[in-house]
């Protein structure tokens, strides 16, 4: 559905994940001069997955930004102009790509403001397309946002909704720090209501999808929509499931979490990052932490990607990441040692 | 003794061009970074400060030329070795000392140390521990001067070592293509920690990579002030009218160690000797004293008055408080 089309009730319209960024990305750039979105290909190519589209010929040249393939040099620059009163939003084509950057964005972005004493401010925005799926193999597939999580003065979010890639966007670009935020290859095209005005979601809050009574799904990013399916199936069969969609990786909300555990007595993390040292073991380690621990009916299990770079054989890449069918049957054997 | 009239005639060009009060004032910054640095490398060997540290002695005269036509709002982005750039920009001392001893007076409350000294209020963008740290970030304060419109330049300054990083060619780049106000700085003092920049580079000088970027590449005796000054005026000139970058190196030596764990084992004493001989500070003073700019009186009242002013730096990091260990994490984001 174009941008311009009717709006409906409330000016609620129906837009791709990849429309309802452009959208964010546009009212930014109309509300602040300050706001520019640069990287390789935004221009009137409309980006490596057509996310910034046609905003090249909105804004022109000095706002849409056409830049040399130069990740490091890019990050980098974000952090110059955010350190001297602009709103860089920096697109990384690939995820995999910020490897490239990653001196900038851990060394520079994320200590600033502590090195100087709490002096400066890098209100920076990277925008960094992710995850398996589309037959890219190993160098252009990957799910490194817990990388980032583990840095202290970086902000870190994967939407996993139109209305949350536009809000969560719009916040980040708000925001005196530098935010991530990770966006799902496989997402842009799903579609979902976006409200026509300006909004923003709150950095650092998990939404609870579907509330459930038997088992508690932390998921992140594509897979909340995985597990939701999940849930769907799981329902038929008479078990419960509430699907927690993180949003945000840092900071992360515990609280939500845990008011969900103590209700649900099980808790099951689905993320699509390699399972090891990943997202899995933070959330199952601040649930061991806290005193709801003791109420659990059942161990704690993650559901991550495999100990493997992500493959090209479509066969192998879907059994390289957790799918519908994989969460559901975690959740069912989950629920069901728990009955034991 | 010449007289004043003889020696007007026969000073060159760039001494000509700085009047009294502006080689005073160059002068007693060269005094204050030496004096500076000296009263730290001692304060280190009494254990007084922790950590680590690079000394620029030797170098004054780059910092303080580059630096000199620059106004308080243009902007710098330092380096590892960088007391020198954070003094000519109009530091406070007493606050960079007090961020040498970690207080909470500091520049960075005592969070930086000598690596990361910041002065936003005089444009300084400050110093960095990465070797190529600062050029990136150069061209975001480039894109950022050009969209606001701002009369200012950005210099960024990094040593030889830095520009065989992938970093340096990015940037020069990018400063290129979008004809930033950037002046690329290179204070090559010869060797990167151990390595001898003739074994590091394919080139002879770093300026010699300019042509690569379609910028103007000048390479001069970074031990001469009035020359750097010079230069340096030159690409500020050009980057604020609006004719983008220069890449502007100053071939100079670190007199000390890379570091406080340097034994020097790289390099000669013959060698060290030879460039203590082009000691920068003690060349200008001869060459003001030769042409009647400055008399020795004025001379050792500037250096006295700079070593007060130490003195005086280094009661105040001592007697200033430490941080709160409850206050850890107070700036790791801004609200
Ligand atoms: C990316 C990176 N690599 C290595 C180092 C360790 N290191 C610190 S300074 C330095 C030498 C830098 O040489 P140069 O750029 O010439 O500057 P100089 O020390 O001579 O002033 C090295 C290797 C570092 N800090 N950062
Ligand atoms: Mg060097």
């Amino acid at each position: 559905m174009p941008l311009d089309a009717p709006a409906t009730e409330a000016g609620v319209r129906t837009l791709s994940y990849a429309e309802a960024i452009r959208e964010a990305l546009a009212q930014a750039m109309e509300a602040d001069p300050r706001v520019f979105l640069f990287g390789e290909d935004v221009g009137v190519y409309g980006g490596a997955f057509g996310v910034s589209g046609d905003l090249f010929h909105r804004f022109g040249a000095d706002r849409v930004i056409d830049t040399p393939i130069s990740e490091l040099g890019l990050a980098g620059a974000a952090v110059g102009a955010a350190l001297t009163g602009m709103r860089p939003v920096l697109e990384i084509q690939f995820s995999d790509f910020a490897t490239l950057a990653m001196e900038q964005i851990v060394n520079q972005a994320a200590k600033i403001r502590f090195m100087f004493g709490g002096k400066a401010t890098v209100p920076m925005v990277v925008r960094l397309p992710a995850g398996s799926g589309t037959g890219a193999a190993a160098q252009h597939s990957q799910s490194l946002e817990a990388w980032f999580a583990h840095v202290p003065g970086l902000k870190v979010v994967q939407p996993s909704t139109p209305h949350d890639a536009k809000g969560l966007l719009l916040a980040a670009i708000d925001d005196p720090n530098p935010v991530l935020v990770f966006e799902h290859k496989l997402l842009y095209r799903t579609k979902g209501p976006v409200p026509i005005e300006p909004y923003r979601e709150p950095i650092g809050k998990a939404v609870v999808r579907r509330p459930g009574r038997d088992v508690t799904v932390v998921a992140t990013s594509i897979m909340a929509l995985r597990a939701a399916a999940a849930a769907e199936t799981l329902a038929q069969e008479g078990i419960d499931a509430e699907i927690v969609d993180l949003r945000s990786l840092r900071p992360i909300d515990t609280d939500t979490i845990v008011a969900s555990v103590a209700k649900t007595k099980r808790l099951i993390v689905v993320y699509e990052g390699v399972k090891t040292m990943g997202i899995g073991a933070e959330i199952a380690a601040r649930v061991a932490e806290h005193p709801v621990m003791r109420t659990l009916a059942a161990p704690i299990v993650r559901l991550g990607g495999a100990d493997s770079p992500i493959p090209y054989n479509p066969v192998l890449e879907k059994a390289a990441v957790p799918q519908e069918a994989d969460i559901a049957a975690a959740v069912r054997s989950l629920v069901q040692e728990g009955a034991r | 003794m010449p007289n004043d009239l003889s020696s007007a005639v026969s000073q060159r060009p760039a001494l000509a061009a700085l009047d009294d009060a502006t080689l005073a004032s160059a002068l007693r910054r060269m005094h204050l970074i030496r004096r500076f640095e000296e009263v730290a490398e001692q304060s280190y060997m009494r254990g007084l400060v922790h950590g680590t540290m690079h000394l620029s002695i030797g170098q004054e005269a780059s910092a303080v030329g580059a630096i000199l036509h620059l106004a308080r709002d243009d902007y710098i982005l330092s380096t590892h070795r960088g007391h020198g750039h954070c003094i000519a920009k109009g530091a406070d001392v007493a606050r960079m000392l007090a961020e040498f001893f970690g207080k909470e007076t500091g520049y960075c409350r005592g969070r930086g140390g000598s690596m990361h000294i910041a002065d936003l209020d005089t444009g300084n963008l400050g110093a960095n521990g990465i070797v190529a740290g600062g050029l990136p970030i150069a061209v975001g304060v480039g894109m950022s001067i050009k969209a606001q419109k701002l009369p200012r330049v950005c210099m960024v300054f990094f040593g030889d070592g830095a520009a065989n990083e992938g970093a340096f060619h990015e940037s020069l780049n990018m400063a290129s293509i979008w004809a930033l106000p950037i002046v690329f700085l290179c204070e090559n003092n010869q060797y990167g920690m151990s390595m001898d920049v003739a074994k590091a580079m394919a080139v002879a000088n770093v300026a010699d990579r300019a042509p690569a970027y379609a910028m103007p590449g000048v390479t001069v005796d970074g031990n001469d002030l009035p020359a750097v000054a010079a230069a340096a005026a030159e690409a500020i000139g050009r980057a604020r009218s609006g004719d983008g970058p220069t890449l502007l190196e100053c071939k100079t030596y670190r007199l000390r160690g890379h570091s406080k764990s340097d034994r020097n084992l790289y390099r000669t004493k013959d060698e060290i000797d030879g460039w203590r001989a082009r000691d920068p500070i003690a060349r200008l003073e001869t060459e003001l004293v030769e042409h009647g700019r400055l008399d020795a009186g004025r001379i050792a009242a500037i250096r006295a008055d700079a070593e007060r002013e130490i003195g005086a730096a280094l009661e105040f990091a001592k007697s200033s408080p430490a941080p709160d260990p409850d206050q850890l994490t107070r700036d790791v984001y801004a609200a």
